[in-house]
């Protein structure tokens, strides 16, 4: 198989020397069928070893080596070098601080995930005695695309919303609540909504969409977060029309 | 080692040039200072109607070729523009399941079209235009 060489622009900072992060260049001879991880992997085996980067399993599964490959978030093991012209520019993915090269802190998010309350809560005692639930498979479809999220953080690196607000709960956070709320298991909605359709919550996506368009699992949270708009809404008037009670 | 993230600001001011995604969407959010000027004219024009003398002078305004033009770019820009976008976007805030398949999105776009179309004529009947 013939190679091709691309030249790739790695963001690089150290937090014990650096000021500020710069690019370093690599020369790398890639095989037709990489991906740009491959070619980030080869760079760390074969040219630099103290590249810093995240991944794991390069089969879109563990969300881990989401980066910004030419401007755009993207996995990178799902991003070819096929597709790409012959320099590639690889940033850490946007709107998160840099700990050290490619690599970012994730920790406010992480928080977020779990202002979602992701998972399954009951007021009703289980429905049988054997304490399972059962569900119908029209019941699942209609939340099964947003179980598909893997983290990848994708999502916010392209939201600008929350690049100028991290108060944002932003798009991911609230595709799972959405799961959640859809699941119909689930007697959790009202609880979710109070925090999600609140300040910081639903209400401060602006629908720019870039979320939905940049998601490599095709999970479509700005379709969620607008879904859970219209949901915020009828709760809102719901408890209004019953006295405050829900 | 000591961490010391390094964080990148976007500009408050600059951040739509990002890319062209967020360009379009400036496109898009731009469309509400017409709608905002056109409620502003909808306003003087019932406003006008008060006199013969007033809505004549409120008509004769309109009739410049600057104004012919505003018109037509708000027709393009507004009307077509921000309707082709909200209508593209409205499956994503009203999906529709019928029993286990999730009703296509085309589906939804153009019961949308039909409804604008349906109440544009209607809007056009009241009007005396036919």
């Amino acid at each position: 198989m013939s190679k091709r060489q691309i030249e790739l622009e790695v963001m690089r900072y150290d937090p014990e020397k650096d000021e500020a992060p710069w690019f370093q260049n690599y020369e790398v001879p890639c095989e037709e069928d990489w991906a740009i991880l491959d070619a980030i992997n080869y760079v760390k085996e074969n040219i630099d070893t103290t590249l810093s980067y995240r991944w794991s399993c390069h089969m879109m599964v563990c969300g881990s080596c989401g980066m910004m490959v030419n401007g755009e978030p993207s996995l990178t093991c799902k991003t070819f070098i096929r597709d790409l012209p012959d320099k590639v520019r690889i940033e850490p993915l946007e709107n998160f601080p840099i700990e050290r090269d490619l690599v970012v802190v994730l920790d406010n998010v992480m928080e977020k995930l779990q202002t979602a309350q992701p998972y399954i809560i009951r007021k009703d005692p289980p429905p049988s005695d054997d304490k399972e639930y059962t569900q119908s498979r029209a019941a699942l479809y209609k939340f099964k695309q947003y179980t598909m999220c893997i983290n990848c953080m994708c999502c916010y690196a392209a939201c600008p919303q929350y690049g100028l607000d991290q108060s944002f709960i932003g798009p991911a956070a609230l595709a799972l609540a959405h799961r959640y709320n859809l699941d119909s298991r689930d007697q959790g909605k009202a609880q979710r909504l109070d925090i999600l359709a609140d300040h910081d919550g639903v209400w401060d996506c602006s629908f720019v969409g870039a979320c939905s368009e940049v998601c490599p699992k095709s999970v479509d949270p700005a379709a969620a977060i607008q879904q859970m708009k219209i949901e915020g809404a009828k709760e809102f008037w719901k408890q209004k029309l019953s006295g405050g009670k829900s | 080692m000591s961490r010391q993230p390094y964080i990148r600001p976007m500009s408050k001011t600059t951040w739509y040039m990002r890319n062209g995604r967020y360009k379009v969407y400036m496109l898009r959010e731009m469309t509400c200072l017409l709608v905002g000027f056109y409620s502003f004219l909808v306003i003087f024009g019932l406003a006008a109607l008060s006199s013969a003398e007033r809505w004549n002078a409120f008509l004769a305004s309109q009739q410049n070729a600057a104004m012919i033009a505003f018109h037509g770019f708000a027709l393009i820009y507004f009307l077509i523009y921000q309707t082709f976008a909200w209508f593209e976007l409205a499956p994503k805030a009203m999906p529709l399941q019928i029993g286990e398949k999730k009703l296509s999105d085309s589906y939804i776009v153009i019961a949308h079209y039909i409804v604008w179309a349906v109440l544009s004529a209607f809007i056009f009947w009241l009007a005396g235009v036919f």
